[in-house]
């Protein structure tokens, strides 16, 4: 149990973070896909900025468990990327909610937002069947 | 104390994020939410008639820990480190929404007009929700990641994949905004 106290609190950072930063909120996805306001572009900006200056500094350190810090590389590849990402930007504005914080939703106390995560079961169960038949 | 109940600035909000993603890698995981999704299609059984959900789940128990904890984060942060939720939106975002249908943009974090009761009692609101997580969860999985793991992530460790897949993002939200909603709202 002991070890798992550590992902706990990250979750919780996680979830205050992401509410504080308003970037849980339906109305900020939209302002950002009108291109109306800097907040979300900001927001992901100084992220990945940050995340490249911390990765670059830490290549040389090992991680808790003493192997070396290092980001699973994702496949290559153009075709899933592509379609994927069209169709997960699809429901992201429609639904205004990502796979994070659908759930730090609940915690605001919109309960609705089960309903969003029972369908994303359900989408995620369908790509799982139909894989192999999906240009990669 | 008062800053920490107004909203966060994103040059403080981003760059936590980075650390939240750089921690997760220093305890040897990775920062990708929507993977949670796959798992718990696996724990509810799908692995014995799907192969894609045949897979030791029990090593991502640390991931459904994190998203536990999400939910306690946004229980706090919204309760209790924040005062009456209004956001500050662009008055001609505010202006387009209403045009839409939507009312008292940013007076709450998601529009009463999707995630009321009311909203989800109706066939068309409910079918939003359901079309827009259905969306969400079949894209994630083809794109093998979301925000968390393509955008922040990926594009953090320069990684071209996640720039695909994040141009997919966008193209698929401005074809949404701009071409679907005036047809599905107006």
């Amino acid at each position: 149990m002991i070890k798992y106290i550590k992902f706990l609190f990250v979750g919780i950072i996680f979830g205050i973070v992401l509410v504080k930063s308003e970037a849980v909120s339906w109305y900020r996805i939209y302002e950002m896909f009108k291109f109306e306001s800097f907040h979300m572009y900001g927001i992901i900006g100084t992220a990945v900025i940050t995340g490249i200056i911390l990765l670059l500094v830490s290549k040389k350190l090992k991680n808790i468990n003493g192997g070396l810090i290092a980001v699973p590389k994702k496949d290559k590849g153009f075709t899933r990327y592509i379609l994927g990402g069209i169709i997960f930007g699809l429901g992201w504005a429609l639904s205004g909610a990502c796979p994070g914080p659908m759930y730090i939703l609940i915690g605001t106390g919109a309960f609705t937002v089960i309903i969003v995560i029972l369908a994303a079961l359900l989408g995620t169960y369908v790509y799982g069947l139909l894989k192999d038949k999906l240009p990669h | 104390m008062q800053s920490i109940l107004e909203p966060w600035p994103w040059y403080v909000s981003g760059p936590l994020i980075a650390i939240i993603m750089f921690t997760l890698i220093y305890f040897g995981k990775t920062f990708g939410m929507s993977s949670n999704l796959r798992t718990l299609c696996s724990i509810a059984g799908a692995g014995n008639k799907v192969k894609f959900f045949d897979f030791d789940w029990k090593a991502q128990r640390w991931n459904l820990v994190v998203i536990i904890g999400a939910v306690i984060g946004g229980f706090i942060a919204h309760f209790y480190l924040s005062s009456a939720t209004n956001m500050d939106l662009n008055p001609e975002t505010v202006k387009t929404l209403s045009t839409l249908g939507f009312e008292n943009a940013g007076k709450s974090l998601l529009p009463a007009e999707l995630y009321s009761w009311d909203a989800v009692f109706n066939l068309k609101g409910l079918a939003i929700l359901i079309i827009g997580g259905f969306l969400v969860g079949f894209g994630t999985r083809y794109a093998g990641g979301c925000t968390s793991g393509h955008a922040i992530t990926g594009l953090s460790s320069l990684q071209l994949p996640s720039l695909i897949a994040v141009v997919g993002f966008f193209i698929g939200g401005l074809v949404m905004i701009h071409l679907l909603f005036p047809l599905i709202f107006g």
